[in-house]
């Protein structure tokens, strides 16, 4: 497969209140493949929104490579091509809305790359009609509900044609019924556009849906594979201050129980299926 | 002693175009040292009607009282019984606005014109409380803690004005799970050893099935569902579904279990119980 982001060696320092250095990324090895869709879990202060602000170039390795479609971000005349390729959106709904109707704010992006009016008339109605929000098309923005935010923030990105969507925990401000909007939208774009998706999250169930689970801690990739084979461990993911999927913990303490249910197993369904076979 | 709402309503926007009807005919007793939970999806009310267990909106019909004394009269007794309530709103980590973590705590203490002496012992008693160390970060700078400790100084500050009630909106949004844990287990300590009446407002069933002894559940401007968590996500599954929230995920698997022909119990919240249930349901404790 292809890599769309390399991350070589990268670490990222720097100066705490205390005078003392912080290694906010301790030398990070990670690759993102065309087309993939990657969770990345860890506690607060584990480096995750750090490690996604570098593969869009909001920040810079102190030391090591972050490479996208072959780019070195560190080199000032790549940034706009890195951040065509890599589009952001982060946790509050409220921080990423710049205009002051919905089209205008989808527009944003691709007005700043020079794209001629018509194209982006074009570009605006496609993207809000992919999040469903077209109906929303002059609304004003700060009416929305915070999943419909998110939604206009996610179609600003695809309008930009963006090949990669880095999302910094975009459903910790919302309810339930936003969190599933978002993710649906998400899942779709996966799905059906074939954007790679980085989604960083601390609700395990959204990371039960990635093809790739990455797990920090402390500036570390400390875990890495199918959502199955990380949440099968339980117990190391718990250490690490995380959580797993009900199904998870049932089947490891089923397991403690000497009940024969196989590793892997995290989903509601398949547990109920083992156990009452 | 309790917050008694009678039949309240509160329309936004009265008389305008924009008139909504954001809550009605509202009847809750919180009694002193009850643990409640509220839910209910967004825009079910749950905020209006926080805000007024402490008068911050008075009601367009109907009367809040808290201890007796009506809100909506003018009047030192009204204050008073307004600072009995404490708030603790969204994100409560970006008011803070003080140069050290001692100083935004102690400004409410301050405000409501308590002594130095008694300020500094109330700074170190909320500290205590949301287990916050004095010596390691008093002196320090709020804005460079981290979420979860940032979210705790802000809690500590509306701890210090000692209130008898203690409203929660959505404490543990965007907290990672141990952080989440953390603030939960300081608010059951402090209800336990303070016995302080907890009203809290969360969008996690898990947490508000485990924590809260009764449970109010919010749909349309009105309490749809009034009860104990235990009775209302195992009975009342559909008007839960009506309301727009979901169910605990353990009791989703639980359900599944059942749906299956294993008879377990599907009334737990908690996952020793849980395990437990299952064992027992297959014959094997």
């Amino acid at each position: 497969m292809e890599k769309i982001i390399t991350v070589k060696n990268m670490c990222h320092n720097y100066i705490a209140h205390d005078g003392n250095q912080v290694k906010a990324l301790d030398n990070i090895n990670l690759s993102i493949y065309k087309g993939e869709f990657v969770a990345i879990i860890g506690t607060n202060g584990s480096g995750k929104s750090t490690l996604a602000k570098h593969l869009n170039a909001l920040l810079m390795p102190s030391s090591g490579q972050c490479l996208v479609n072959d780019l070195d971000t560190s080199d000032p005349a790549n940034v706009w091509d890195v951040r065509q390729v890599v589009g952001m959106v982060f946790q509050n709904p409220d921080n990423q809305i710049v205009a002051t109707v919905v089209e205008e704010d989808v527009a944003f992006g691709p007005e700043n790359l020079g794209i001629e009016p018509q194209k982006i008339n074009q570009r605006v109605s496609e993207a809000l009609k992919v999040v469903g929000m077209e109906e929303y098309r002059y609304h004003s923005p700060h009416l929305l509900s915070g999943g419909q935010k998110q939604r206009v923030a996610i179609a600003g990105v695809l309008a930009m044609q963006s090949e990669c969507l880095v999302l910094d925990e975009p459903t910790a401000m919302l309810d339930p019924h936003g969190r599933k909007e978002v993710l649906g939208t998400v899942r779709l774009l996966h799905r059906e556009k074939k954007i790679t998706v980085v989604y960083i999250t601390h609700f395990m169930e959204e990371a039960v849906m990635a093809d790739r689970v990455v797990v920090m801690n402390r500036g570390k990739v400390v875990m890495e594979g199918r959502p199955e084979e990380i949440f099968s461990q339980v117990m190391e993911l718990k250490e690490l201050g995380l959580d797993v999927p009900v199904a998870a913990e049932m089947a490891y303490r089923l397991r403690q129980h000497d009940i024969d249910v196989p590793e892997g197993i995290i989903t509601d369904e398949e547990l109920v299926v083992t156990v009452c076979p | 002693m309790s917050i008694i709402l009678s039949d309240i309503t509160y329309v936004y926007m009265k008389k305008t175009p924009y008139e909504k009807i954001a809550i009605k005919n509202i009847n809750i007793e919180i009694k002193q040292g009850e643990f409640v939970g509220i839910i209910g999806h967004t825009g079910s009310g749950k905020s209006t009607l926080l805000q007024h267990f402490n008068g911050l909106l008075q009601p367009t019909t109907g009367t809040v009282s808290v201890d007796g004394q009506d809100l909506n009269v003018k009047g030192a007794a009204a204050q008073t019984a307004k600072r009995r309530v404490g708030m603790v709103f969204q994100y409560p980590e970006h008011q803070l606005f003080e140069e050290t973590v001692y100083d935004d705590i102690a400004f409410g203490p301050r405000n409501i014109d308590i002594g130095e002496e008694e300020v500094a012992v109330r700074v170190k008693k909320a500290m205590d409380f949301v287990g916050l160390d004095y010596n390691e970060f008093a002196k320090r700078t709020p804005f460079q803690l981290s979420g979860g400790q940032m979210r705790r100084v802000a809690i500590a500050g509306v701890i210090a004005l000692e209130p008898t009630y203690l409203i929660l909106d959505e404490p543990s949004a965007g907290l990672d799970p141990r952080g989440r844990d953390e603030i939960f287990g300081q608010i059951i300590k402090m209800h336990q050893q303070t016995g302080i009446t907890v009203v809290l407002v969360s969008h996690n069933m898990e947490d508000v099935a485990r924590m809260a002894n009764r449970l109010i559940v919010m749909n349309n401007g009105q309490v749809s569902l009034d009860g104990s968590p235990t009775d209302i996500f195992s009975e009342c599954q559909t008007q839960l579904k009506e309301a727009g929230v979901d169910v605990p995920p353990l009791t989703l698997l639980m359900d599944k279990f059942n749906q299956r022909g294993l008879a377990v119990d599907h009334t737990v919240v908690a996952m020793d119980t849980a395990t437990e249930s299952v064992l027992a349901a297959l014959g094997r404790r």
